[in-house]
């Protein structure tokens, strides 16, 4: 599983990188977490409010940290 | 007998120094790297202190005066601009949906209302460093295009409640508009020059849809109106400044403004409990207890204001939900802007002073390079606010600082429009997403608006 954290580099990006990989590490799923913050690269997918969060290519939640319930409910399918 | 010894001796000495060389093929224990950042650090403090010119009149003087007005804001401006000016700013983002204004900026857009939508769409969506940028790329790449997104990029920073009420409350009321209606109308300008000039690179838009967020709260409009028109009355109210001359309608409403900020307070007590499902009791409570106060401290509103503040914490953070919300966005901004502006308020304070008087920097220095109002001191203004970084905020008790020490009114309209928008690490990033020649372009075209709308404002003010 392949799953991308959207963002420049503010505070709020940061919790969710954190908030991901935590929760990634807690689950046994295999699944790379990788920050994207070039930005002609995040509105590459469409994305124009971050934090966002993309799984698999799906853009799984925009303009917002996600809570772990979350980000749980993304990798467990 | 003397020859064994020699020989000993010497045997003592290889043997030393094959140990040496051993000992010095291994790991030194001590890792530089970590070591030479705090070091460095401590020694430069230490060599500041060294040479703290204590006994100098000026740099003394500087000091006190950098704490004199930290005193001021922390007196004058903390609870009952600032504050509510953050609790407002919070609300915005979570109360307002932000796709329904990034609809207006998408690729299909109307062309006309897109750049409207772009010059205004600041004040709700660019609260945040982290939404300015993705945004600003994302207009251009796929959505409304290089026009309303260089619209946007430029009005934003300028346009955000917090910036529009700071400004208009420190620097004055002419300013504080000059600031946002020039921001306003000249984003549209030079998004509008931009488009012209790099009409034929547009190139066909990709066709994804964007992505956008999920609204946290739906609210019909009206209510939202009327809720935000509450909170702005609380915050004029109670920052309402006693007028000049006495008598006419000002005075009036100066004489009861702390009626009128009660008043908005219960309306704002009654919508929580209609609209946020806050417990009426709780509401009661609150209300009583901050009646109490006013009643027994009348000379001291900033008594039973705090208290009003603290009560109304405890009311959204004990009620589950969007008020939560609220509060966590009301405390990420003010956790975020809090800690710079004290420290732009404390290096203002040190190198310009406090109006009337000098900091470390010579008043005539300032005077001379942004004094009156002529052409030279415009572009200059606008040339160094246009590179130079301000955090947020933090624009505007250095401005106090220059006003103070003699800058003309026009040149500091100037920095304001140039500021906030560019800067240096900014350009580097602008560059990046819209490549040199268009980046040259921009920071040209808002150096030269800011210089005649400096120029147009210094004749009048």
């Amino acid at each position: 599983m392949d799953i991308k954290v959207l963002g420049p580099g503010c505070p709020k990006c940061q919790q969710t990188e954190k908030i991901v990989k935590d929760t990634v590490a807690e689950s046994e799923v295999e699944a790379s977490v990788e920050k994207v913050t070039d930005i002609m690269e995040i509105a590459g997918y469409g994305v124009v409010v971050t934090p966002a969060v993309v799984v698999d290519g799906d853009v799984k939640c925009v303009g917002k940290v996600p809570t772990r319930d979350m980000v749980k409910s993304w990798i467990e399918k | 007998m003397s020859e064994t010894a020699t020989v000993t001796e010497q045997k003592a000495g290889i043997e030393q120094s094959t140990k040496v060389e051993q000992v010095n093929t291994q790991h030194s224990l001590i890792d530089w790297k970590t070591i030479w950042k705090p070091l460095s650090l401590i020694a430069g403090v230490f060599l500041i202190f060294f040479w703290l010119p204590i006994d100098n009149g000026r740099f003394t003087g500087a000091v006190l005066e950098s704490l004199a007005l930290a005193k001021w804001y922390a007196q004058e401006h903390v609870l009952l601009c600032l504050v509510p000016a953050f609790f407002i700013a919070g609300a915005i983002s979570v109360f307002v949906s932000q796709a329904a204004v990034i609809k207006y900026l998408g690729a299909g857009a109307n062309k006309i209302l897109s750049y409207g939508v772009a010059s205004v769409s600041g004040t709700i969506l660019a609260v945040c460093s982290c939404t300015v940028l993705p945004l600003f790329a994302g207009i251009w790449k796929r959505g409304a295009g290089l026009g309303p997104a260089i619209a946007f990029l430029y009005s934003g920073p300028a346009i955000n409640i917090l910036a529009v009420v700071l400004t208009a409350r420190i620097l004055g009321p002419e300013i504080g508009l000059a600031r946002a209606v020039g921001a306003v109308v000249f984003s549209v300008v030079i998004g509008l020059i931009m488009h012209m000039l790099f009409r034929k690179e547009e190139q066909a838009k990709a066709e994804t849809a964007l992505h956008m967020p999920e609204p946290e709260v739906e609210r019909p409009l009206w209510q939202n109106g009327v809720y935000f028109t509450v909170m702005v009355g609380i915050l004029v109210s109670a920052t309402w400044s006693e007028p000049a001359e006495p008598g006419g309608l000002w005075h009036t409403i100066y004489n009861v403004k702390w009626l009128l900020t009660g008043f908005f307070a219960i309306v704002l007590g009654v919508l929580l409990v209609k609209w946020f499902h806050v417990r009426a009791y709780k509401v009661v409570l609150a209300a009583a207890v901050v009646l109490a106060l006013a009643i027994v401290f009348p000379r001291e509103p900033l008594v039973a204001f705090s208290v009003g503040v603290i009560a109304l914490v405890v009311l959204i953070t004990s009620t589950r939900g969007e008020t939560e919300r609220w509060f966590l966005s009301t405390w990420d901004f003010a956790k975020q802007i809090m800690p710079l502006l004290f420290a732009g308020v404390l290096v203002a304070g040190l190198l310009l002073g406090r109006p009337g008087s000098e900091g470390l920097i010579p008043s005539q220095w300032v005077s001379s390079l942004v004094g009156g109002n002529s052409l030279w001191a415009n572009l200059f203004a606008s040339v160094v606010g246009a590179f130079m970084y301000f955090a947020t905020l933090t624009e505007v008790p250095i401005l106090q600082g220059l006003l103070g020490a003699g800058m003309g009114k026009g040149p500091a309209l100037a920095l304001l429009l140039a500021g906030p928008a560019l800067s240096l690490p900014n350009m580097l990033v602008i560059r990046s997403v819209l490549g040199t020649q268009k980046t040259i372009t921009f920071v040209a075209l808002v150096v030269v608006v800011a210089t005649i709308s400096g120029l147009i404002f210094g004749h009048y003010f």
